[in-house]
């Protein structure tokens, strides 16, 4: 059963997982915030702070997961800065969210290299291993050798769909996010809810990016998002928000990602440039077919404010 | 006893006080009116009462109790609902999930055992709702009971319902009215506003007039009139235009010929019709909305397309033109929906030139001293209670409605189409936009008015077509007009006579 076409093809799929996870943790982080009516295009840089924090507090602690923990806690205070933005003083959305990357950029290079130094060699952490779920069958048990946060993230889609939908946390994050009007009236605290909504999502962010450093990557570098943020932000339009439809999308870019590592790999005569801009070419494709009769929530970047 | 007392209330938006030292009680288990002008400061009085605006002076009482409203979730808890001007519900949630909305519970949602209780509630209190639909599906009625049954779903003991039946057709009027009779038998006390008279003086036991912001006075219906009414609410007595007598009526304008239509759905909605308008007369069409009037009026005014069928105007071919060749034709057009042709976060002055805003401009820049001047004259001639630099959408609902029609009207155009002319104003405005419709005839032009409301049609049109599930089931002038016999043509009862003898015959 080894043959090179199945060797290819499962290492393809294992490789599209891992790509995928942090796509899905950034996507279903945006999900939370636009539900609830707010254009978070802060979400590349929560995603960059992220990645330092996990990596900073994962170096000198020695532990990964604590790591983690810290990098969602800043997450969390990233969404709490969006929310006094966007949400507290109504400033545009846009301008917030950008504000916010930039931010945090330029903060977590700052303190990468307070921390750190300039030293000549990467500063590294042993990454997070890999879990065997099925232990050595074949194919399967390449495929579903992964990193525990992959298989969280992958849990964590019906989860999110099920507070999005089944809970009254849930049905308050749609009614802001679709009229906030009416949710005040309702006796809402609209204010609270986008609020939550924002730390909530990013939480997820930063886990993503915590993701990059201490399991893809095991540092930190300058190019470590590499515009994943964005790509979200595109997921997002071909979800048409939804939870569920989160997933077949990161695992659609993340396999036309892990595609174009594989081609050139194989040495394809085709300038390199061609394969690395394949993912975006495969997001615009599928925006343009999806996008179309995508229903984003009627309030999205509205600032809500009462006379 | 008094359930609710409001004292001293004063809110001010910049320099204009909307509501001046306003004193207002409500008698526990009574139906009390709040009447008043556009503008007069109703909608804001009640907002305060919610907790949607905030008393600048003044305190509120509930049970004698001072209670302190900052937000609706306050005044929810003091038992007090309300039923805004425009609808606040969510639109992509069902009806059990709105209801759920405010409330406090479990973390999880068993709207399952929502949509029972929801049932439930909807039997108690009468109110009949369908817990698992889209409130996106529903009618502009059936979400007005939804709003009701929301409010008393959380045990109000107050309802405020502001201009419910500027949205009802008057079968769906009669019905509400019911409904709040049997509420207020068993308690509920409730705040109603209204410009049509005969609606308060039918359904309540007191009436506050509220005028420029203040309260004028409260008087009990046994003791006053809808004529004392109209003199506390604008200060002058007689109401009612007049039409002149019949014209000489003049050339053809508007001519359409067997058009069809359908609706959103697919579904025929104007089968055949055949109209003609002439120069100098105001064709009243008439019926109970959803019978097609909506897709006629889209239609005339460029926003659909028939199916088939011609429409000419002055000898041109208008079928299926865009709304800005209609435009330009000098077709006036005053549509249903105010919001959905005018921008409220734009001034008043932009929005009274912006559907002819190429005068306005001249190389490519506005002439904003030009727009500023017109809109001076503008509110002026049609009374427009605003400055030309408010933001539209702070105007009352009433001003709303003159903006457009200055806007349609000031260009004299030689056709002119409107529907629901009067909905939401009062009783001054309402005259006043009448008189204009009849000064439009007199000019020359001709009229084209598609309206619910019979007095109204009575009262201007020279010929009257009836609108059935689609089609003219008739046309008669005005002399042979009588709500009678209008509202047995409008309920179909000659088309299924027909029918009947038709099925008798092959019998
Ligand atoms: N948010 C606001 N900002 C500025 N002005 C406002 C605002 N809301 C209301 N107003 C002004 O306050 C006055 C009272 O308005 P209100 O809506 O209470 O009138 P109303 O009696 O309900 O009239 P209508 O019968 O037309 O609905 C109006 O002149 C209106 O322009
Ligand atoms: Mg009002």
């Amino acid at each position: 059963m080894s043959t090179p076409a199945v060797i290819f093809i499962v290492g393809f799929l294992a490789a599209t997982l891992r790509v995928a996870t942090p796509l899905i943790y950034g996507t279903l982080g945006e999900l939370f915030c636009e539900r609830a009516g707010i254009l978070n295009l802060g979400i590349e840089g929560t995603m960059f702070l992220g990645a330092f924090v996990g990596f900073a507090v994962g170096y000198h602690s020695g532990s990964l997961w604590l790591g983690v923990a810290i990098a969602a806690v800043a997450g969390m205070v990233s969404g709490l800065l969006m929310s006094l933005l966007a949400v507290r003083f109504g400033v545009n959305q846009h301008v917030a969210g950008l504000g916010i990357t930039m931010l945090w950029t330029g903060v977590s290079l700052f303190s990468f290299r307070l921390i750190f130094g300039e030293s000549k060699v990467q500063p590294s952490v042993d990454p997070f291993p890999q879990i065997s779920l099925f232990g050595d069958t074949p194919i399967i048990g390449t495929i579903f050798t992964q990193y525990l946060l992959t298989y969280i993230g992958i849990l964590l889609v019906p989860l999110v769909w099920w507070i999005i939908n089944r809970t009254r946390f849930g049905l308050q994050i749609r009614a802001v996010g679709e009229n906030p009007e009416a949710a005040d009236a309702a006796g809402l605290n609209v204010y609270a809810i986008r609020t939550y909504a924002l730390m909530i999502g990013g939480a997820l962010m930063a886990v993503g990016g915590a993701f990059l450093s201490l399991a893809s990557v095991g540092a930190f570098t300058f190019g470590i998002v590499a515009g994943r943020g964005w790509v979200c932000i595109a997921l997002i339009i071909f979800a048409n928000w939804r939870a569920i439809s989160v997933l077949w999308g990161a695992l659609i870019f993340g396999g036309v990602q892990a595609l174009q590592l594989r081609l050139q790999t194989l040495g394809l005569k085709l300038p390199y440039e061609l394969f690395l801009s394949l993912p975006y070419l495969v997001t615009i494709l599928a925006l343009s077919i999806a996008g179309r009769n995508a229903a984003a929530p009627s309030a999205l970047l509205k600032p809500y404010r009462r006379e | 006893m008094h359930i609710v007392q409001m004292r001293g209330i004063v809110k001010r938006f910049g320099d204009l006080i909307a509501n001046d030292h306003v004193d207002f009680e409500l008698e526990s288990g009574e139906i009390h009116a709040l009447l008043g002008e556009n503008g007069a400061g109703k909608t804001t009085l009640m907002r305060i009462l919610y907790g949607l605006y905030h008393a600048d002076e003044g305190n509120i009482l509930v049970n004698d109790q001072p209670v302190a409203i900052h937000t609706p979730k306050d005044a929810i808890a003091a038992g007090i609902g309300m039923v805004t001007q425009h609808f606040t519900l969510v639109p992509t949630l069902t009806v059990a999930e709105n209801l759920a909305l405010g409330e406090k519970g479990s973390l999880t949602l068993d709207i399952k055992q929502v949509e029972r209780s929801v049932a439930e509630a909807s039997k108690r209190f009468g109110i009949p709702v369908k817990p698992d639909v889209l409130v996106r599906h529903l009618s502009v009625g059936e979400r007005q009971r939804v709003e009701i049954l929301k409010a008393l779903y959380r045990n109000a003991q107050v309802l405020i319902l502001d201009e419910p039946t500027a949205v009802l057709v008057p079968q769906e009027v009669d019905v509400l009215f019911e409904a709040l009779k049997r509420l207020q038998y068993s308690g509920l006390s409730v705040i109603f506003i209204s410009h049509k008279l005969h609606e308060v003086m039918d359904l309540c036991n007191r009436i506050t007039v509220l005028r420029d912001g203040k309260a004028v006075g409260t008087v009990h219906k046994n003791d006053t009139s809808t004529k004392q009414l109209a003199t506390m609410m604008v200060g002058r007595e007689s109401f009612g235009v007049t039409r002149q007598e019949q014209r000489v009526q003049g050339e053809v304008l508007v001519t359409i010929k067997n058009m069809c239509a359908e609706d959103k759905k697919g579904l025929p909605a104007l089968r055949n019709i055949n109209l003609e308008v002439h120069a100098g007369e105001i064709l009243g069409i008439a019926g109970v909305s959803g019978n097609g009037q909506a897709e006629l009026s889209a239609i005339l005014c460029g926003m659909q397309k028939p199916s088939s069928g011609q429409i000419m105007v002055e000898g041109q071919d208008l079928t299926g033109a865009e709304a800005d060749v209609i435009c330009a034709t000098g077709i006036g057009r005053i549509p249903e929906d105010r919001h959905a042709n005018l921008v409220g976060e734009l001034s008043v002055a932009e929005n009274l030139v912006l559907d002819h805003l190429q005068d306005y401009v001249k190389n490519g820049i506005l002439e904003r001293n030009k727009i500023q001047q017109q809109a001076g004259k503008l509110i002026k001639d049609f009374q427009i209670k605003a400055k030309p630099r408010d933001r539209l959408r702070t105007l009352s609902g009433g001003n709303m409605q003159k903006v457009m029609l200055a806007r349609t009207l000031s260009r004299e155009p030689r056709v002119v189409i409107v529907s629901q002319p009067t909905r939401g104003l009062d009783v001054g405005a309402t005259d006043y936009v009448r008189s204009q419709l009849l000064e439009q005839r007199k000019r020359g032009a001709a009229v084209l008015m598609i309206s619910e409301d019979l007095d109204e049609i009575i009262a201007l049109s020279d010929r009257i077509a009836v609108i059935y599930e689609g089609e003219i089931v008739g046309i008669i002038p005005n002399s042979e007009a009588t709500p009678e016999k209008l509202g047995l043509m409008m309920s179909g009862s000659n088309i299924e006579k027909r029918k009947q003898e038709k099925k008798r015959v092959q019998v």
